[in-house]
């Protein structure tokens, strides 16, 4: 089993950006479906209001922002970050990487190193892995993650079982080597036998994009879209998740001999409330602790752990020491656990642009 | 597992279909509400009352209720 702890490296700060526009599922309308129908997926999956990228804003321009304003509030000199990773599967182009762009764009020293991360779901635990083991295994002083997609941006209109449950955002989590700090714990865990899950068939280069990419095809259940969009076989991916989120953490609260009433907050993957609540049901998670996000901002694939964390917890991780369980599941299909503690970290309201 | 107990759970997760009209022979998917949030919430009520998952090729193999309740059957035992 992939479980490890990392020692001498702590989060200093944490923020979080979502574009201004949004579609509100009890407000607006999606064709092919109508209000009824649209009320009752807010009913189920807890998802309302989520915010969709303009053409203009793509997942780095998110992060650039969101990384921009916290190593402003952080004070942090831009030549001391010595390392970025940038997690997502929504990039500026196929090649080069965002990460390079975005070490220009933010004004870091080119001594900086910096390289993507292609992972969903799972994006956040896998990239506080990486870049933690690396601060650890270098003595590298500064460094920042940016998590993030625009997944809207690969969804059909007119396919009900994706474009209700998503929305868009970036985030910046900074972390920095510091001695005193208390391990950080991770269970990592992968499955790509069921890759087709969650896919997007067309434009890699198994199946590169072609005239037929953008032909819509309708599915028997009504589902219209092309094969250059995101496909989400919705029962799999849920059967999936309730099974292997909640063994993923119970086995790192056995590894990390973690009692689980002494973590004070979970934010788990917000996928949607009948699965976020199945699994919390599993483990026997305190409600009150575990935190829900989605009636603001739905699913934003990699980015929903860190926003989630900005977004209900505000106040706590800026005022408060916190020992947080977080845990990601989705799309490879990959999943992963992670305990964390924070001590009085930089934070900022979830920012709009 | 009581057939009748299975019906009432099954029953739980329609809204708007009233009691009483779902029986171990009814096709699911002529329920007229049956969407494909309402598998997913059948896989979570199996996994909660009966403590074994459905998977998506279960729910898709089944017709009727009886079917659901011969996967649910066969994985307790």
């Amino acid at each position: 089993m992939a479980y490890f702890s990392i020692n001498q490296v702590a989060v200093a700060g944490m923020s979080a950006c979502v574009p201004k526009e949004y579609f509100l599922n009890s407000r607006d309308q999606l064709p092919g479906l109508d209000q009824a129908e649209l009320l009752k997926i807010v009913s189920m999956t807890g998802i309302d209001k989520h915010h969709i990228a303009p053409k203009e804003i793509c997942t780095s321009d998110l992060c650039y922002t969101a990384a921009e304003k916290l190593i402003e509030k952080l004070a942090w000199g831009k030549n001391e970050i010595e390392l970025l990773i940038f997690v997502s599967q929504t990039p500026d182009y196929i090649l080069p990487m965002t990460s390079t762009i975005l070490q220009n764009r933010l004004g870091l020293s080119s001594q900086c190193l910096a390289f993507d991360m292609s992972i969903g779901c799972s994006g956040f635990v896998y990239g506080m892995s990486v870049i933690s083991s690396m601060i650890a295994a270098s003595k590298i002083k500064k460094a920042i993650l940016l998590v993030g997609d625009t997944i809207t941006k690969t969804l059909s209109i007119k396919d009900r079982s994706t474009y209700p449950l998503f929305g868009d955002a970036g985030t910046a989590t900074a972390l920095c080597y510091n001695e005193e700090a208390a391990p950080i714990h991770f269970q990592l865990n992968s499955d790509g036998s069921a890759y087709k899950a969650i896919i997007i068939n067309d434009g890699g280069q198994r199946n590169p994009f072609n005239e037929q990419s953008l032909m819509p095809i309708t599915s028997e259940d009504g589902i219209e879209k092309t094969n250059a969009q995101l496909y989400l076989n919705g029962m799999d991916v849920f059967n999936f998740s309730i099974t292997k989120a909640p063994k993923s953490f119970n086995d790192i609260l056995q590894e990390s001999t973690t009692n689980i009433e002494d973590i004070n907050y979970f934010a788990f993957h917000q996928a949607n409330k009948l699965m976020n609540e199945t699994i919390r049901k599993k483990l026997k998670i305190d409600p009150a602790k575990y935190l829900y996000s989605l009636g603001k901002y739905g699913n934003t694939s990699s980015a929903t752990i860190p926003l989630t964390l900005v977004s209900e917890l505000q106040n706590e991780l800026s005022t408060q020491s916190l020992k947080l369980g977080l845990c990601g599941f989705g799309v490879g299909l990959s999943w992963g656990s992670m305990i964390l503690e924070t001590k009085s970290i930089c934070t900022l309201p979830v920012i709009e642009i | 597992m009581e057939t009748a107990e299975f019906i009432a759970n099954v029953e739980e997760q329609f809204m708007e279909t009233d009691p009483g009209t779902i029986q171990m022979n009814t096709e699911f998917r002529n329920i007229e509400e049956w969407s494909s949030l309402i598998a997913l919430m059948l896989i979570a009520m199996v996994d909660e009352k009966y403590n074994v998952v459905l998977t998506g090729d279960d729910i898709r193999n089944s017709n009727t209720i009886q079917d659901l309740y011969d996967k649910v059957s066969s994985k307790i035992n």
